[in-house]
């Protein structure tokens, strides 16, 4: 509780609502006690007296009685009636939801078509339909909208009401007997009632606004008995003349919804946990760079990952999730990226074209050069012209990464059209032409699909084409062909090991599965805990891995070109990047650790083509090198 | 398309035909004789007898109900007493004036909303981002009776720009612009409320888009960011901000009611308070039946503009 009252307060609006809607309710209560006029006592004479006059703080109205004594009890009546009918809808509604949801069957239907044909009425007009019927008067006004608001109590409390109810412990105590009334007083309720607070915090400000609605127009309180409402519908003939009869109360119903407000939406937050972790920040255009130390020199590779540091700042952590990462591809080669989830190669990958998610996301050092140039702060209109034309992505699963709401050929002429001035007609002819070269089978028609329309295997299609719209340099693949079974899998890597060849394209394949690195990449690279561990020409380190943890990872695939299949079987976690152990990151989990192994960084060492980073590698790769020599 | 129409359609007539009961009910609810009631306690037994005829209360509930439908769906609803003509006229004559003014205002609330909500997620925790935020709560906490008096003291009788009621000028005017002079308040008051709401409803909803992977993908390609936010984050995020303009639809439509008592505005909202004060109670069931059954259609287009925008509802 104390904790929950922290983080309500931790936000400040909620806190300031509490605060002026506390002053509001302790100056209400203490009103019988202080020294105020009669509200009712009219004196004539001394109509209409301006706010400071002697004697009446905030001056008189029509009929020259104080507005200050008139405010406070007319706060009192509006703020008592709001607080009613909220209680009666909730009372009312929240037993109907409960009785529904629990009973179910045919009594749940009847009652629900009921509450939607009340929700079908616009909200004020069946007020003013109850009120009609039985007539002015705040009674009335109040139980008008108490009932207009019950069956949105209802709808909600019945949609909890029924997830309960098929819980165990309900079916528990149906078993051991026990009366359906009391399951519902002693099991359902104290579970639904959190429910029914938040909902009533939702509304309350709402009911207080429409009674004080239904006064102003008459229909409420009457005279000479005042709420706010009335008060500002009696003020309203001298509007022009005396606006302070109006602004008074006006203002009072405003601060007291505003605070109300104020405090139901700190109350949501504070039980919403997405708020909690700050997940719903947006992510900017590009990735957050904030760049310590030394840039590298350029080298005269086509695209050069340079000593990167991307880190995701999630409040006072910080995780480290690629710790100074250098790759680099020549044209017409293929790199694999190889390690498990969470071992940072799709950070690495996204840090190329600052498509790291920002916030949490921060670049925070090294660079990434594409023909030399550092693109690591390049200005965004500068990396948004490289994207997608120079330096293309495949994602994995495209169903969730294809807009849903697009036909698929708009979104490949989009790509097209946000590099080249083409027209429609020319880009979607070149999207025909696109969906052929990866093979879609009627193009002409697949081309008017939405991504909901077709399968695992198309979609991915889908996303190659669009990747290779423009042409481009250089394509990132990140596990493009994870989502899809085994010969869709083979189709789809020799496509793109075609589209090398043809294209002399170069190719950064990031996966979790030897078997596919063998069948595509030239040289791989193995990823752990943000770092590489070991790099060599793909033959070589499948043949004699030199790294304990690659050697553990090819074990684990019993035959080469096997699908899919998960790096499970690697006893223990990888570990949590926010706090890595000094020496070497796979020490806890590896078998041949020495002490030594945990004492300070541990260089990634080789000879020729191939590096380890392992004090006691697996292969000499001196040896090795000899070997091919 | 036109299938799923017809399908939308021909399932409003059950939740017609559910309100048609709900007001029949509420309206039995009136305690006492409502002959009486309607007449004053100074009417004579004869009058009183031929009311109780003409409102069919000498026959039982079911029977009233069933004679009261059968008369609406020829476009009988009876006759006003307070001002001695046909219910279904002055509604439709009151209805048209408020269908303007609510009609701007969910104009205004809609395209202003979804801007406000747009740039505010776009900018989040910028100064712009927290100068809607602000102007949102006090938007969604000002009591739009209270707003509309406000702005009758700031634009009309101090800066004397615009009128300071009423629908037309009573002298000259007439023409168009002249209705818009009269409209610009009214409406302004009336939308904002739901301006505020369909803002945050934006703002979140934009906010929980553009995590989205297919926002990514939009930059991976190279999509200016303009069109990344204005096309693909906010068709995406339209779909759940659609139903709430329905919603806020209806409370512009029925909250009309007292902007047309502040601004003299002779819509139906002024007419059913009227009709509620004189205990016009065939005008009030009239109104109040007209109205809702005219909101369920306007849900209805909102359900086949939203099936037009999300290709994934089946049509
Ligand atoms: S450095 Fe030591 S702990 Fe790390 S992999 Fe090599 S042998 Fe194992």
């Amino acid at each position: 509780m104390t904790a929950f009252l922290k983080l309500l307060f931790r936000n400040q609006l909620a806190a300031l609502g509490a605060v002026v809607l506390g002053i509001i309710i302790v100056a209400v209560l203490l009103t019988p006690v202080l020294p105020l006029q009669d509200p009712n006592v009219t004196a004539t004479a001394d109509r209409f007296l301006k706010p400071l006059a002697e004697g009446h703080l905030l001056g008189t109205d029509h009929l020259g009685r104080d507005m200050l004594s008139r405010l406070l009890h007319g706060t009192l009546l509006s703020l008592g009636v709001g607080v009613a009918a909220a209680l009666l809808a909730a009372l009312i509604g929240s037993a109907i939801g409960i009785v529904a949801g629990y009973v179910g069957g045919r009594t749940d239907n009847f009652v629900m078509r009921g509450v939607d044909m009340l929700m079908a009425f616009p909200y004020i007009l069946l007020a003013l339909a109850i009120v009609a019927a039985l007539g002015p008067g705040l009674m009335n006004a109040l139980i008008a909208v108490a009932a207009v608001n019950i069956p949105f109590f209802a709808r909600n409390i019945r949609g909890v009401t029924v997830s309960l109810a098929g819980r165990e412990f309900i079916d528990a105590a149906r078993l051991s007997g026990m009366s359906h009334t009391r399951i519902v007083l002693t099991e359902l309720l104290p579970n639904v009632l959190p429910v029914i607070i938040i909902a009533m915090s939702t509304t309350i400000g709402w009911m207080i606004l429409e009674t004080a609605g239904l006064s102003f127009l008459g229909l409420g309180s009457q005279p000479p008995q005042a709420d706010l409402g009335s008060m500002l519908g009696e003020a309203r003939s001298a509007l022009i003349t005396y606006p302070h009869v109006s602004v008074i109360p006006g203002v009072m119903i405003f601060l007291i919804v505003m605070s109300v407000n104020l405090l139901g939406d700190g109350l949501r937050d504070a039980l919403d946990p997405r708020l909690r972790s700050g997940a719903l920040s947006r992510p900017r255009a590009t990735t957050l760079v904030d760049r310590q130390g030394e840039v590298p020199e350029a080298t005269d590779d086509l695209l050069a990952i340079q000593e990167l540091q991307t880190q995701f700042h999630v409040g006072p952590r910080i995780y480290r999730a690629v710790g100074g990462v250098s790759l680099a591809v020549k044209p017409g080669e293929c790199l694999g990226l190889i390690g498990e989830s969470g071992s940072g190669k799709s950070v690495t990958a996204l840090s190329v074209m600052g498509l790291v998610s920002s916030p949490p996301g921060v670049i925070t050092g090294g660079a990434v050069r594409f023909q030399g140039k550092d693109l690591i702060g390049a200005r965004y209109e500068a990396l948004r012209r490289m994207r997608g034309d120079r330096v293309a992505y495949i994602f994995q699963d495209p169903l969730s990464t294809l807009h849903p709401l697009y036909r698929v050929g708009d979104q490949l002429a989009e790509a097209i059209r946000s590099h080249h001035k083409v027209g429609k007609d020319e880009a979607r002819k070149r999207a025909v032409q696109l969906f052929n070269d990866v093979r879609i089978p009627n193009a002409q028609n697949r081309i008017d699909n939405y991504p909901h329309e077709m399968s695992g295997g198309m979609r991915q299609r889908v996303g190659i084409a669009m990747a290779l719209a423009n042409d481009p340099d250089v394509i990132i693949a990140d596990e493009p062909t994870t989502a899809l079974d085994v010969t869709v899998q083979a189709q789809i890597l020799s496509l793109l090991n075609d589209l090398r060849r043809d294209r002399g394209l170069a190719i950064v394949f990031i996966t979790h599965d030897f078997g596919v690195v063998a069948q595509l990449c030239d040289r791989i690279a193995v990823m752990y805990a943000g770092r590489i561990v070991e790099e060599g020409p793909t033959n070589a380190v499948l043949e004699r891995p030199a790294h304990p943890y690659t050697k553990r990872l090819i074990a684990c695939v019993p035959e080469l070109g096997g699908g899919r299949r998960e790096l499970a079987a690697i006893r223990g976690l990888p570990p949590v990047v926010d706090d890595l152990p000094p020496g070497c990151a796979f020490a806890p989990r590896c078998d041949k650790a020495q002490p030594d192994c945990k004492k300070g960084e541990i260089p990634l060492d080789g000879a020729g083509t191939r590096a380890v980073r392992c004090l006691y590698p697996e292969a000499d790769l001196t040896r090795d090198e000899e070997a091919t020599a | 398309m036109g299938g799923y129409i017809v399908k939308r359609l021909i399932s409003a007539i059950p939740v017609l035909f559910g309100i048609t009961v709900i007001v029949f009910l509420i309206m039995s609810l009136i305690p006492g004789d409502p002959a009486t009631a309607i007449l004053g306690s100074y009417a004579t037994p004869e009058n009183v007898a031929k009311l109780n005829r003409d409102l069919g209360l000498d026959r039982s509930l079911a029977e009233r109900y069933f004679i009261w439908l059968f008369n609406m769906v020829q476009g009988d609803f009876g006759r006003s007493y307070s001002l001695n003509r046909p219910v279904i006229d002055e509604v439709l004559e009151r209805f048209n004036a408020t269908l303007i003014l609510a009609g701007t205002s969910f104009v205004i609330c809609s395209v202003l909303g979804i801007l406000a909500g747009v740039v505010s997620a776009a900018r989040q925790y910028g100064w712009a981002d927290k100068a809607i935020t602000f102007t949102v709560l006090i938007g969604i906490s000002v009591p739009s009776f209270f707003l509309g008096m406000m702005m009758i003291l700031l634009f009309a009788v101090n800066l004397r720009w615009l009128p300071v009621s009423g629908m037309y000028a009573i002298y000259g005017g007439g023409d168009l612009w002249d209705l818009l002079r009269h409209l610009v308040m009214p409406a302004l008051a009336l939308s904002a409320v739901a301006t505020g709401v369909i803002a945050r409803l934006a703002r979140s909803a934009m906010l929980e888009v553009l995590r989205q992977d297919y926002i990514r993908t939009a930059r991976a390609k190279g999509v200016p960011e303009r069109r990344v936010i204005m096309g693909h984050a906010l068709r995406a995020a339209m779909v759940s901000i659609i139903p709430v303009l329905g919603i806020q639809a209806g409370f512009v439509l029925s909250g009309s009611v007292y902007i047309e008592i502040v601004f003299q505005w002779p819509g139906a909202g002024r007419m059913l308070v009227e009709a509620i004060l004189t205990r016009d109670l065939l005008l009030v069931q009239g109104g109040v039946v007209f109205i809702a059954a005219c909101y369920v259609f306007f849900n209805i287009l909102v359900d086949v503009a939203q099936s037009l925008l999300d290709p994934r509802i089946k049509t």
